[in-house]
């Protein structure tokens, strides 16, 4: 991974994509140039010590020629109803890329990518670089409702199935309701959304012999590894071990991460 | 001319009087990509204990007003990792290393003290009286001037570096327990650790916090560490380094004039990576503006008579 960076990056667009739901594109040519799917970013939500804190996000995407970087949230409280809020022009304080990313496979070959809400946000970005890779990718996205459903762009090489809770588009259900369709040609798979929903694929993927990693969230203060608040459970050789969600993941192999 | 910013706390010599703050900047190396190490006056790392400690259960912060709740529960890889690796690696980089130290009885701080006397780049230990976040140690015994007195002596007693005792402002009377540890042996006073707090779920209808209980950090706290840094300072006049909520040179200008000889930056580090080093460049821009030709003239100048 390459070394994280301070930089004030400027909003480029900010657009409402659903009801609370938010695209927000950053103009941070080193940003977009390092970032690897699955790293983030901290961002200063305001300029006043209240709300104090940054605050992370998964990288959706970057345009590198272009140097912007994308990412994607909901408003659910102060600081992304302020980033909400940004127009064109405002400069942000940006901290990243960090944090360890999606390990991608060397060769081409075939991919699960399977996310819920807001955990599409940097499997969005993972799909575009496993296509650049000429791996085939089976897209298994789960959302609330059609609104809320963020799927990567149609793409030869990409299949994408979706669920909803509400039956509005797709299946009706959770996203699992689609682990059928994850076929014997996928050599692994990539998970990202509420722990409840990790849990289930892993346990329903690792039981058949395939392994994965999945993209975690924890509160986070400093974002690199130096306080220690973003602590998850993993196993580590015989033992467990807390792990630094912000430094030593948030990706990690499924395998490891400790459920209970 | 540059205004002079070198400081003299006791034995403790800083050639600037920024440093960082115990468990807000890990041990130095996880900032290494974004800031210049060499610029603080000296790198406070993690409290250590002489076994590696795997710390509380998640969630372990939480953002309050202006602040923030931590419950760490102290979780660091242990002295022997802290010499074998930690300290290593700041030494290379000639980055002047106070270790902060934590245990559960006075014999632990001493064993710790002893381990660490000789050990190359350090220039002070931080005996950390004030942790709210463990069961045993901790504020147990920066709450009681005599236990306080005790540790200071034990480690005072192990150890041929200058020894700074670190306490909290949830006392009854800080003068007492300052002077208390003074009176063991401790040459310096770092003021302020965390004050305890709490905060409740409304909709999960628990604590937020793993822990129940944490620290609150951060621009909430400063005018309660200030306060203790004027009182202290007022009854002992010993060399302090202040800290509690510093997030800019002005800030850090109000603890000084309080009595400060040095100051810690803490949580400003997850706001800004860059916080100490902005405090450091804020401060000396202040002294040429005043046409302060040297900080120590600053230090308790609030006080009547100076
Ligand atoms: C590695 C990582 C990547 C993330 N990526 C995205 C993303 O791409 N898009 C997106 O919408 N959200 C993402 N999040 C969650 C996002 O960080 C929080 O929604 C945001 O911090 C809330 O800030 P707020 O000020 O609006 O809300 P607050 O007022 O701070 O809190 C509102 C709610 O958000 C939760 N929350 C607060 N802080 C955090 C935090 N640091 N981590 C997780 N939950 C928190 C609280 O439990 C609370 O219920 C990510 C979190 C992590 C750790
Ligand atoms: C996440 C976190 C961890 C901390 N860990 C320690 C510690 O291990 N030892 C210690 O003496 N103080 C510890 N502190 C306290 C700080 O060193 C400092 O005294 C306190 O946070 C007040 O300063 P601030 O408001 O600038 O952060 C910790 C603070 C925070 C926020
Ligand atoms: S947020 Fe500080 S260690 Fe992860």
């Amino acid at each position: 991974m390459s070394a994280a960076l301070l930089v004030e990056a400027v909003v480029l667009r900010t657009e409402r994509v659903a009801p609370d739901h938010y695209r927000l594109v950053l103009h941070a040519p080193e940003v977009a140039r390092a970032a690897r799917p699955g790293q983030f970013v901290m961002v200063r939500c305001g300029s006043a010590w209240d709300p104090l804190l940054r605050r992370p996000f998964s990288v959706a995407g970057v345009d590198r020629e272009a140097g912007a970087v994308t990412l994607l949230f909901r408003v659910v409280g102060r600081g992304t109803a302020l980033l909400a809020g940004t127009v064109p022009g405002d400069a942000l304080s940006l901290l990243g890329p960090l944090g360890r990313g999606f390990t991608l496979p060397q060769a081409a070959e075939a991919a699960a990518v399977i996310g819920g809400g807001m955990g599409l946000a940097p499997l969005l970005f993972l799909v575009e670089e496993l296509l650049a890779r000429g791996c085939r990718v089976r897209v298994l996205a789960g959302a609330r409702s059609r609104q809320y459903l963020f799927v990567p762009e149609p793409a030869p090489g990409c299949e994408v199935l979706v669920a909803t809770e509400d039956g509005s588009a797709g299946r009706p259900g959770p996203v699992t309701v689609l682990l059928p369709f994850v076929g014997p040609e996928v050599r692994r798979y990539y998970a990202c959304g509420p722990r409840e929903m990790l849990r289930a694929v892993a346990a329903e993927l690792e039981r058949r012999g395939l392994s994965g990693e999945v993209c975690l969230e924890e509160r986070m203060a400093c974002g690199v590894g130096a306080c220690r608040g973003c602590v998850c459970r993993v196993r580590r050789g015989e033992g467990m071990a807390w792990a630094a969600v912000c430094a030593e993941g948030p990706v990690f192999p499924a395998g490891e991460v400790c459920w209970e | 001319m540059r205004p002079r910013l070198r400081v003299r706390l006791g034995r403790l010599e800083l050639k600037n009087p920024v440093v960082t703050a115990s468990g807000t900047f890990g041990f130095g190396r996880e900032y290494a990509d974004l800031v210049d190490l060499s610029r603080p006056g000296a790198v406070t790392v993690k409290s250590l204990t002489l076994a590696p400690r795997s710390g509380n259960p998640p969630p372990r912060t939480v953002e309050t007003p202006a602040g923030m709740l931590n419950a760490i529960g102290l979780e660091n890889p242990g002295v022997e990792w802290f010499l074998a690796e930690g300290l290593p690696f700041l030494r290379q980089r000639r980055v002047p290393v106070i270790a902060s130290i934590a245990g559960e009885t006075a014999a632990e701080y001493a064993a710790l003290a002893a381990k660490l006397d000789r050990a190359p780049g350090l220039v002070a230990l931080e005996v950390n009286l004030s942790c709210p976040n463990v069961a045993r140690g901790g504020l147990a015994f920066g709450g009681d001037p005599v236990a306080a007195a005790e540790v200071t002596r034990a480690v005072r007693e192990a150890t041929g570096l200058p020894v700074i005792a670190k306490l909290s402002a949830q006392v009854t009377d800080i003068v007492a327990v300052a002077r208390a540890v003074l009176e063991a042996g401790a040459e310096v006073l770092s003021l302020i650790n965390t004050l305890p707090g709490m905060a409740v779920d409304v909709y999960r209808r628990r604590p937020v916090l793993g822990n129940v209980f944490g620290g609150l950090s951060g621009p909430a706290i400063r005018p309660v560490a200030v306060r203790a840094v004027w009182q202290v300072y007022a009854a002992l006049r010993c060399p302090i380094i202040g800290m509690g909520g510093i997030m800019t040179a002005v800030d850090a200008l109000e603890f000084v004039l309080a009595g400060a000889r040095a100051v810690a930056v803490g949580t400003a580090h997850f706001v800004n990576p860059r916080a100490a080093e902005e405090v450091l460049d804020g401060i000396e821009r202040y002294l040429v503006e005043q046409g302060v030709a040297d900080f120590n003239d600053l230090v308790g100048a609030a006080h009547d008579g100076g």
